[in-house]
């Protein structure tokens, strides 16, 4: 009608809703950054238990270490041994660990222990290998081979199906007769190491992937060996003894190869027990960590990274937008007056700590009292600033009364008028006896009663607590608040009041 | 009758609202530094008078409390005036003295002042009280306007004014305001005051209300407000197109009264014009905003937007049906 409306206002409101909500999403879904309080996630801790007979000289034991573990992430890691050197080797693709001693008494045991928790990451298994040598063997092992390869290599396309196609007739119920010579023959070897010799008969490279089934408990897990073939481009995961495709998700990888686990010199292991639990904690430290591990600084710059004296009070401070938003609501869209543009919000953040019902009595108390003594004031014909400045002092000795008062009847909640905030209280008494004068009783206390309803809204919505929690761990969303502010700012259509004060102009 | 309109009745009937009004009128067409020109009346009047416009005369300005107890000597021989704070908004700390019993001042309300309880309203004043942001302010002193009888029959004591909603310097929506016991003879619809519609083409009333009622008699004299020729009516709308060109603000409400030896007098002029002028003409003001929007009558000198305006803010208007 007026003008051509401006978008800008809206455009910018717009983007910072989106911004913040999109920076609020990327927390949850990337780092799984709690949206309740109390949320918990799952770790689990997994510890490997080495038993090695030391011989008379210096020993050294090695261990493979969880290196790259897909799905999964190590968030704390402990070497716990007595008297023993540690090194850790850190390879990109493999780490070891070697425990050194120059002398050691009796059996000794060592410990592992690590800490890791569900994390989709994409991660490359082993380096490109190298094409596999061709095994030499001796006959009849070497012609049974050559049959096996010739006939899979008739039933298969490429290596994926290659390699599926050797678990298929490594896992028959009934395997053929060649077959049936490795399975049974003198070699002793595993199925993984079958296909792995086969594979390698026609020169397609394969890695023993070693790990554990992270369960909810395990005192002796055992050791669970699945295959990678490498097509050119990528690998792929079987499991030797079904045939199955693909890593399961509760696999958590510890090495690649088919170096043993734990490798003693000097000494001789006696038993090697992992055993695994599983353990409920924080779910907000968990995505800081994941956070911390991604590099990505939310967990460097978060409020969460403060002291806790401070947070505790950016706790309450980050619910004052939250509180400005809703009296910019209740005054442009509801219609609501108040005194004092921002007077309910601090009537509201006292009310914190007064409870509701104690902190509208208190106020009540406080407020009738000295507008009772603003009277007797206003015959006294003081100027200005000292009468504001007498009602200041008034309303303090109030509050200190109310205190003392409280305490000697032993009501709690009266020690807590002390943090109301005296000088908006002051300034609430002066307009509201302004006023009283020029719009009569009824008007003042009309007004004083909003005030309170405002302030007593504002406290409820404020007082949820998954609003204090979100203001802490995703203040990205005062973005979104600002955002709505701003298009509230940019709200031109009828106040729900008005719609009472204009409703005899309804056609 | 239901206790609330729909939104979508209220567009219909063109009702504008406060918050359109702030975002589309008063920030858009009201710019921030011709505000003091109408807020501080001290200087309004001035501004008015520089350019030969009617207006109440001025007696005096005090600006420091300790003047407050001489101001007496300003008076001297008088037993009618007004004190005003130059600030000032709604009407609060406006002080109406109409006579004099011995030592004592007579205000419109019937209370009796004496010149300890009048220097002590004064350094309210001063120290801002009434003002609008609670600034220090100056307390105006003006000579009462020795108001045409002629709305005798329909004002409870006090000064009726007219007010006058001129939009990109045309006049577009007006009202009388008729004080009442209520509003203890001040003409300020908030405090009960009527308020009557008047059209700008004929410049008869056409209804009234109090508060949000409609009514046709005065709640105090039951005289008809209705169908009341408000006398001087070219002039007044003459005068408050001329306004606008006076202080440069798009969105204004001038505030009249008419005296009875000098004839209509601007009052003061209002940078933030209130909307119940909306009910007592019983029309929204948003398809008048549009038809001079949608005329070149925003470029025309003023008194051809006064006479533009007398032609077309008119209900057989089509525009305005």
């Amino acid at each position: 009608m007026i003008m051509k409306r401006s978008t800008h206002g809206l455009t910018l409101a717009l983007f910072l809703v989106l911004a913040g909500l999109a920076i609020f999403a990327w927390k949850v879904r990337a780092f799984g950054f709690p949206v309740f309080p109390d949320e918990t996630s799952v770790v689990w801790t997994v510890q490997a238990q080495i038993s090695v007979d030391p011989g008379p000289g210096a020993m050294k034991v090695a261990m493979q270490l969880p290196t790259r573990t897909p799905g999964y992430a190590l968030s704390d890691e402990h070497f716990i041994s007595r008297g023993f050197g540690t090194a850790v080797d850190d390879d990109r693709w493999q780490r070891e660990l070697t425990w050194s001693v120059r002398r050691a008494a009796k059996e000794q045991t060592l410990y592992y222990r690590g800490v890791f928790f569900e994390n989709d990451q994409d991660v490359e298994l082993a380096p490109r290998p190298k094409f596999p040598k061709p095994p030499e063997l001796d006959e009849p092992y070497q012609t049974a081979l050559g049959e096996i390869v010739e006939e899979v290599r008739d039933e298969s396309a490429d290596v994926v199906s290659f390699a599926a196609q050797v678990l298929v007739k490594l896992n028959a119920p009934a395997p053929e007769d060649n077959m049936a010579l490795f399975l049974q023959g003198p070699l002793g070897l595993d199925k993984a190491h079958i296909a792995q010799m086969i594979m390698s008969a026609a020169r397609i490279p394969v890695v023993m992937l070693n790990g554990v089934r992270l369960v909810e408990q395990a005192r002796a897990a055992p050791l669970e060996t699945w295959i990678a073939v490498h097509n050119g481009t990528g690998w792929t995961v079987f499991d030797p003894n079904s045939g199955n495709q693909g890593l399961p998700s509760d696999f958590l990888l510890w090495w690649v190869g088919d170096a043993p686990m734990v490798e003693p010199t000097g000494a001789r292991l006696d038993d090697l027990r992992i055993s695994i639990r599983r353990q409920s904690v924080s779910a907000l430290n968990l995505a800081t960590e994941r956070a911390r591990q991604a590099g990505s600084g939310v967990d460097e710059f978060s409020l969460l990274a403060l002291p806790l004296d401070l947070q505790s009070v950016y706790e309450v401070l980050l619910l004052v937008p939250l509180g400005a938003f809703i009296i910019a609501f209740l005054r442009n869209v509801i219609g609501l007056r108040s005194f004092g543009t921002f007077m309910p919000v601090l009537i509201a953040l006292a009310f914190r700590e007064t409870q509701l019902v104690a902190g509208l009595v208190l106020f009540t108390v406080i407020v009738s009292v000295g507008l009772l003594i603003r009277f007797y004031l206003e015959k006294l014909r003081l100027l200005l600033v000292p009468r504001l400045s007498a009602v200041l002092i008034i309303v303090v000795l109030l509050m200190a009364a109310v205190s003392v008062l409280s305490q000697r009847l032993g009501v709690d909640a009266g020690l807590s008028v002390a943090l109301f905030p005296m000088v908006i209280i002051a300034m609430v008494i002066e307009r509201m006896s302004i006023v009283w004068e020029e719009h009569g009783p009824g008007n003042a206390i009309l007004d004083g009663i909003g005030s309170l309803a405002i302030a007593a809204f504002a406290y409820l919505v404020m007082g949820i607590d998954l609003f204090a929690w979100w203001a802490l761990v995703f203040p990205e969303l005062m973005l979104v608040l600002l955002g709505l502010t701003i298009a509230l700012g940019r709200y031109t259509g009828y106040r729900v009041t008005e719609l009472i004060r204009f409703r005899e102009l309804a056609k | 009758m239901k206790l609330f309109a729909r939104p979508d009745q209220l567009r219909a009937a063109g009702v504008l609202s406060l918050n359109r009004r702030n975002a589309e009128c008063i920030m858009r067409l009201n710019s921030r530094k011709a505000y003091p020109l109408v807020d501080d009346k001290v200087l309004c009047k001035k501004t008015l008078e520089a350019r030969n416009m009617p207006v109440p005369g001025l007696i005096g300005v005090v600006a420091r409390s300790g003047d407050a107890g001489r101001f007496a000597r300003k008076l001297v021989g008088r037993d009618q005036f007004v004190i005003k704070p130059a600030n000032g908004s709604g009407g609060d700390g406006i002080l109406v003295i109409t006579g004099r019993r011995k030592d004592k001042y007579l205000a419109t309300d019937g209370r009796l002042w004496d010149e300890d309880e009048l220097a002590h309203h004064l350094t309210n004043v001063i120290s801002g009280l009434y003002s609008l942001g609670g600034q220090p302010d100056k307390a105006m002193l003006e000579e009462l306007v020795a108001f045409d009888p002629v709305f005798d029959l329909i004002a409870f004591q006090g000064v009726p004014d007219i007010r006058v909603i001129v939009y990109r310097g045309v006049p577009v929506m007006a009202m009388v305001r008729l004080p009442t016991r209520a509003s203890h003879g001040k003409a300020n619809l908030h405090q009960g005051a009527v308020g009557a519609g008047i059209c700008i083409s004929t410049g008869l009333t056409t209804s009234a209300v109090v508060g949000n009622h409609q009514v046709r008699e005065h709640v105090d004299t039951a005289a008809s407000v209705v169908d009341f020729a408000v006398p001087q009516w070219e002039k007044i709308v003459e005068m408050a197109a001329n306004c606008h060109d006076a202080v440069g603000l798009g969105y204004l409400g001038v505030d009249i009264v008419l005296d009875k030896n000098r004839g209509p007098l601007i009052l003061e002029l209002n940078a933030r014009p209130g909307l119940n002028i909306q009910i007592a003409n019983g029309a929204g003001l948003r398809p008048r905003l549009a038809l001079v929007d949608a005329s070149g009558a925003p470029g025309l000198p003023a008194a051809e937007r006064a006479l533009w305006a007398r032609q077309n803010i008119t209900p057989e208007n089509p525009a305005l049906a």
